[in-house]
């Protein structure tokens, strides 16, 4: 090592701390050459191009009877579109929201239309139960929205999370108006 | 393995191919491996094992050639081999059955484990090896339940790449990952296919070692004294082979049984029903060689904890020889351990049937599943942290035979209790 400096081995004159250095430079360049094959073999299985490319879809939202729910596939998974009665509005809007799981005022889950006025009616969200991923059944559970028939989770007229073992209210998807009556998600 | 090689080529052929690659020699050697005599029914399991895994090698090499990895025809697929390939239905259902005859054949091997000791040292690593076995065992089912694109394969997809979400942070996005999407879809059946078909070759290979650390530590047997002279072992071929092959003949009886009379009863009418990413199953169960880790996932309100608890139950195996504190390997010989043990098999029952069950019904007495789910999960815990480790310390044992000589000697003229009580023997 270094404090020895030159070793002779018969006529030989090695240097050691040279041969560390070339020994821990090619384990260093081996190493970063393995790191670098083996990503693209971990990021193959990332969400691939066209995947990502099946951004948005437009839905048109007057066709949802009042009191009907419209489920449309996006990113392979289901949005509900819920054109609620005023009942469900009313109810949605009553709850304490200090009191909620997940707090998130009803407002809050809505987006505006194109005059800047929110549409409580029509309520957006992601179909996917946020327990285990599982399609909530609508009109159901003891809070009069969605009920998650695999592990028992109720939500609210708002499909917020209120009792059962979900965490989090049912996601509302990054949509906007279009125009008046249709919307575009994603 | 012990002793050096007896293996005498009987041809001229023989001794050529012998100077040049003792590949016969090996094998031989490797089938004289001195076997307690003492031996029961219980230790026919590993070959009954290996029997399993090269049916669905087998048949599921053959499914591959005919089955389709893709959303729009998989289902059709599956069908179309139950219905146009020739022999197709009895490849199909060879392949699904032979999936919940390998996990039984698994569970007996595990509990004979359980019951003698077979974990303790020397055969720990045999042990973990052996966990390990179980654990690709249980990915390689879960990943081929998904190919058929049935109702049930598409939701316990989705439920258990769900887990893998609940992890901190990075959840969602190595959720994702694994499917390679928003959501199960094309992407995850292509995977999902790849990995099922690599997984079994991984098992295997992990059989092999298994195999291995058995013949370097010798196999354990009903009274866990180990052998000492040589009265107390005996080749293992042919006492063992024909005494396996046995036990192989009463396991395709059954496994028959399944195959030609019930071929569906350990499935799930759903998953008759294609794949529909829009409509939930309103009651979604694994197959039954899960229901026990379902019952212990649900046991707890809490997603996280939930799948800690779940992830621990199998974790909790792995550390068994170093938790269970006796000397004593045979629960013949522990009288109080023994009846914690049945306890502890009864409860495991107990789970499958909670695992089953809606848990907010009631299952006795106005105690729901989901509390009987509790009292369960907590001594499958129990059984493995607390009663083990202490009872290894306080129980006084039986007095055990001097050798397995003795105990073959001795079992004649006068009848312990304790051989009424052990079973199959």
């Amino acid at each position: 090592m270094a404090e020895t400096g030159l070793i002779h081995h018969d006529d030989i004159v090695a240097d050691d701390s040279k041969r560390d250095f070339i020994f821990l430079a090619a384990g260093a360049a081996g190493a970063i050459g393995a790191a670098s094959i083996v990503w693209p073999l971990l990021a193959q299985m990332g969400k691939a191009a066209d995947t990502l490319a099946l951004g948005s879809i437009e839905i048109d939202v007057s066709k949802v009877a009042e009191g009907q729910q419209l489920k449309v596939l996006w990113r392979g998974a289901p949005v509900f579109v819920r054109h609620r009665t005023a009942a469900e509005i009313a109810e949605a809007e009553s709850v304490d929201v200090g009191s909620l799981k997940d707090p998130e005022t009803d407002d809050a889950r809505l987006v505006a239309g194109p005059d800047g006025a929110l549409k409580p009616q029509y309520l957006v969200q992601i179909g996917v139960c946020t327990h285990f991923g599982c399609v909530p059944v609508g009109e159901a559970g003891e809070y009069d929205g969605w009920y998650c028939p695999c592990h028992g989770s109720h939500y609210d007229t708002s499909g917020r999370i209120r009792k059962g073992p979900a965490p989090r209210n049912l996601a509302v998807p990054p949509y906007e108006y279009v125009s008046d009556t249709v919307i575009k998600v994603g | 393995m012990s002793g050096h090689s007896t293996y005498e080529p009987k041809f001229a052929v023989g001794r050529w191919m012998d100077q040049r690659l003792p590949v016969v020699r090996m094998g031989a050697d490797f089938m004289a491996m001195p076997t307690p005599r003492n031996l029961n029914y219980w230790w026919t399991f590993g070959g009954i094992l290996m029997l399993c895994l090269i049916i669905q090698i087998v048949s599921g090499i053959i499914l591959g050639m005919h089955y389709v990895a893709h959303v729009d025809h998989a289902f059709d697929s599956v069908q179309r081999i139950r219905r146009d390939v020739p022999y197709g239905w009895l490849m199909q259902s060879t392949h699904a059955v032979g999936a919940s005859m390998f996990f039984l054949a698994v569970y007996m091997h595990i509990f004979r484990a359980l019951y003698y000791g077979s974990y303790k040292a020397p055969r720990e690593v045999l042990w973990i090896i052996g966990c390990l076995i179980y654990l690709v065992m249980m990915a390689t089912a879960f990943l081929g339940y998904t190919l058929p694109w049935g109702q049930m394969s598409f939701w316990g997809a989705t439920v258990i790449t769900g887990f893998f979400g609940a992890v901190p942070v990075v959840g969602e996005s190595l959720q994702q990952w694994l499917l390679g999407g928003y959501a199960v879809d094309n992407a995850t059946l292509n995977r999902f296919y790849s990995l099922h078909y690599l997984l079994p070759f991984i098992i295997a290979a992990l059989s092999g070692l298994h195999i291995w650390a058995l013949h370097v530590t010798g196999s354990g047997n009903p009274i866990g004294v180990s052998d000492k002279v040589k009265t107390d072992t005996l080749p293992f071929h042919p006492y063992f082979t024909v005494k396996d092959m046995f036990a192989i003949a009463v396991f395709l009886m059954i496994f028959a049984f399944f195959l030609f009379y019930l071929p569906d009863a350990l499935g799930h009418a759903d998953n008759y029903i294609k794949a529909d990413p829009l409509k939930t199953p309103p009651h979604i169960v694994p197959e039954w060689y899960f229901l026990p880790f379902y019952a212990i996932l649900r046991a707890v309100p809490d997603k996280l904890a939930g799948i800690l608890l779940m992830v621990g139950a199998i974790a909790v195996l792995f550390v068994l020889p170093w938790l269970d504190t006796s000397r004593v390997r045979s629960m013949r010989f522990r009288p109080i351990a023994r009846w914690f043990f049945f306890i502890f098999i009864f409860m495991s029952f107990i789970l499958g049937w909670c695992g089953a069950e809606t848990p907010d019904d009631n299952a006795f007495l106005g105690l729901s599943f989901y509390r009987l789910s509790q009292i369960a999960t907590l001594y499958y815990f129990g059984y493995f942290l607390v009663i083990l480790p202490i009872l290894g310390l306080v129980e006084d044992p039986e007095e055990r035979p001097a050798s397995i000589t003795q105990s073959i000697l001795d079992h004649g003229d006068k009848q312990k209790p304790e051989t009424v009580m052990a079973p199959a023997e």
